[in-house]
């Protein structure tokens, strides 16, 4: 009897052995990002969940911001429905892997393109949506006036940026030595520069401005004019999906263009059935790009009508009458004198 | 009469191989290995094929590549190093604050666990707060508290509170005077060592006279003199060895002397602190595990209360201490890696940087395992050789 138990036993776990040994793993073909966000009905987006004005959970518990506009675009985009959408927050050393991973969709959390992330980190890179420089902010009473004054000061940095790359290369270049006090959380480092553990505290100037305008006491401290870098953030997404690419870029495009012909939330209905050929074929005229990409002809008129324009989405998180006030400066259109430009709907 | 059919006349019959016990035992051994074998294949199978689906390349030749990025404190380091370099100096990072951290754990927690014994009244329930108290909150949130709502509370550096002997206190950090050495110090240095190698020796050789005539050895005057009056006699020989560098105040902060960082600090009394409670648990219940009859043996014989505790109790109960005490060290090792918290460049902290930066999680994350393995099996080697040696010998 014991014996015949036994045998079974042996015989079970071989069998396990030899299902395990069949079951390959998931080796099969590329995913398609499109498909399996419609199959799931939502899109997953990664965004900033600390940076007011970019991306922020509100103490409404709702993500508000630049960044997260263009998130609930790309929902509308593809199921008509804005609110067709999951906020990932992420910390700067997270994002990738959520998107490596498969776990989020997209990635809109003010992040610099560059060429090692969109090589060697595996991912792919949007059009800009957001010009911007790095930036050092410090106190009034430091007396501190440019980068080269701060010999051998302690300088509050976070990880897993480009920021804190480029601190490197700035001051090394201007052979100024310093003390870099890295944290993971962007809430310790700003904690830790406003409570007077570093001289100065550095990342993008947008973020700068935004987290000044969340001090204690904003007037105490101070951007210097130096701009340490070119910091040009947009979407970002795992690399080798050429649909989705086309999605997520093309919707951008889409608002840019919207803003250049002042297409807005407001007016969309009007310029359905506009006279202007580029107009209408971007408004449900062109059927076939649409179809291509695998979204709805009116995909561009639903974003439009349900978030704005990039001007619109621009001044709702950022400009005059923010805490922000941020000047369009090299965010304006090109026609404006600034960089933001898209290829034509055609 | 019929022939029996399975006996033969030399014993009991054969038993046929897929009865035999024996053949199953080793079976199941092959089996399960097998199965083992089988799952780590297809776990190294499945992270293949998952990086090369996303375009992800794997090996480690990446640590040849420019770190770039700045690290707070630690070994000499510059950006333009490797990232083995950087990984290098996390390394040390978390060697130094997990060892220091040990040996103030050590002292804090056996001090503690004694006071819990105490009979005085006021000791013993104050030491059982600490523990009760220190036990049941999270690490992370320890860590974060005294980062941020003490170190980082102390005035400013201008303001800095001034203790005595030349120790600034400020939020940027603890400066302390610092003995640099002079050139006379390579002359000094063999007295130095001599007195070092002869102070056990002489603690030894008194021991056994006290223990063979009887009258006490004064191990500690003979040791003590020779590992204080040999470096005196150097430094009356050779000069001067050190001179004392005191800190001063730079542009931003103090130079000069030694000075330890605010991380660095908080990380460092976080794990003292937490893991200090588990030990003086330990060091209780190790003290409670000596038979409460060698004390009253060792008062019976007239040994003061402190003699019983130093000659009698301690070096029993050290016997029941070593091992949890072993798994204590190695929790602390292992709990440097939530320093990020408090913006100290642990091991792990930079490992995070490097894999963000080249995007080779899996690789990064395989050395941080393998690093934190290496440490953990080394300390637990030292202090089972040490077990080895202070264990109940039976005859």
């Amino acid at each position: 009897m014991r014996q015949r138990r036994l045998l079974r036993g042996l015989a079970t776990a071989l069998l396990a052995v030899v299902g395990l040994l069949a079951w390959s793993g998931p080796g099969e073909a590329q995913v398609n990002i499109l498909d399996k966000v419609k199959k799931r009905g939502k899109l997953i987006c990664a965004v900033n969940a600390k940076l007011p004005g970019f991306g922020y959970l509100t103490p409404q518990g709702r993500y508000e911001g630049f960044d997260v506009d263009f998130c609930r675009a790309l929902a509308a985009a593809i199921f008509s429905d804005s609110g067709r959408l999951e906020f990932v927050p992420t910390t700067a050393k997270e994002r990738f892997t959520v998107l490596q991973t498969g776990e989020a969709d997209v990635l809109f959390r003010n992040t610099t393109w560059t060429i090692s992330r969109d090589t060697s980190v595996g991912l792919d890179f949007g059009p800009t949506t957001f010009y911007d420089g790095q930036g050092m902010m410090v106190t009034k009473k430091s007396g501190i006036k440019k980068l080269e004054d701060m010999k051998n000061a302690s300088i509050c940095v976070q990880t897993g940026t480009t920021t804190e790359l480029n601190l490197a290369d700035q001051f090394r270049k201007r052979g100024v030595p310093y003390k870099a006090v890295v944290f993971e959380d962007a809430d310790a480092t700003a904690g830790a520069y406003e409570q007077g553990r570093c001289d100065g505290f550095t990342t993008d100037i947008s973020g700068l401005i935004s987290r000044k305008s969340i001090m204690k006491d904003p007037g105490a401290h101070v951007i210097l004019p130096q701009v340490m870098s070119k910091e040009p953030l947009g979407p970002a997404w795992a690399h080798g999906d050429n649909n989705w690419g086309d999605v997520v870029k093309w919707l951008v495009y889409g608002l840019v263009i919207a803003e250049e012909f002042g297409i807005t939330s407001k007016n969309v209905d009007e310029h359905v059935n506009s006279k202007e050929p580029e107009i209408a074929r971007m408004l449900g005229g062109d059927k076939e790009a649409p179809k291509a990409m695998g979204l709805d002809p009116k995909w561009l008129y639903n974003a439009i009508k349900q978030v704005g324009n990039y001007g619109e989405i621009f001044a709702r998180h950022l400009g005059p009458g923010t805490p922000f006030s941020l000047e369009r400066g090299v965010n304006d259109l090109w026609t404006k004198g600034g960089l933001i430009y898209a290829p034509p709907i055609r | 009469m019929p022939p029996e059919p399975s006996r033969s006349p030399a014993g009991p019959a054969r038993v046929a191989w897929w009865r035999n016990e024996r053949v199953h035992r080793v079976l199941a051994q092959v089996v399960f290995l097998l199965a083992v074998i089988a799952v780590a294949g297809l776990l190294y199978a499945n992270v293949r094929s998952q990086l090369r689906a996303r375009g992800l390349t794997t090996g480690y030749g990446f640590l040849y590549g420019q770190a770039g990025f700045p690290i707070g404190e630690g070994i000499e380091y510059h950006e333009g190093d490797p990232y083995w370099y950087a990984f290098l100096v996390g390394v040390v990072n978390t060697i130094r604050v997990s060892f220091f951290g040990i040996v103030l754990a050590t002292i804090l927690g056996t001090f503690t666990g004694i006071a819990r014994l105490s009979s005085n009244w006021l000791l013993s329930k104050l030491a059982g707060a600490y523990i009760e108290i220190i036990r049941n909150i999270p690490l992370l949130i320890q860590l974060v508290f005294w980062y941020f709502a003490v170190i980082l509370q102390l005035p400013g550096v201008k303001e800095s509170v001034v203790l005595p002997g030349s120790i600034f206190l400020s939020n940027r950090g603890t400066a302390l005077p610092l003995l640099a050495p002079t050139a006379a110090f390579s002359a000094w240095l063999p007295f130095a060592a001599a007195g070092l190698v002869l102070a056990p020796l002489l603690w030894r050789w008194r021991m056994r006279r006290q223990e063979l005539t009887g009258r006490p050895g004064r191990g500690l005057v003979w040791a003590g003199g020779a590992l204080l009056g040999l470096p005196a006699l150097g430094w009356l020989v050779a000069g001067q060895p050190f001179l004392v560098e005191l800190p001063e105040m730079g542009g931003f902060n103090y130079e000069g002397g030694l000075i330890l960082t605010p991380e660095f600090t908080a990380v460092l009394i976080g794990l003292t602190v937490y893991t200090a409670a588990f030990i003086a648990e330990v060091v209780r219940a190790g003290i409670q595990a000596v038979h409460v009859g060698q004390k009253e043996a060792a008062r019976a014989l007239g040994f003061h209360p402190g003699q019983t505790l130093r000659l009698v109790i301690l070096p029993q109960s050290v016997r029941v201490i070593i091992p949890p005490l072993i798994s204590q060290y190695l929790n602390l090792a292992k709990n440097s890696s939530l320093a990020v918290a408090a913006g100290f460049p642990d091991l792990f902290s930079v490992a995070q940087t490097i894999f963000n930066q080249t995007g080779r999680s899996v690789e990064v994350i395989g050395l941080v395992m393998g690093s934190y393995l290496a440490m953990s099996l080394f300390t637990s080697l030292v202090l089972n050789l040490y077990n080895r040696r202070v264990r109940l010998v039976e005859r």
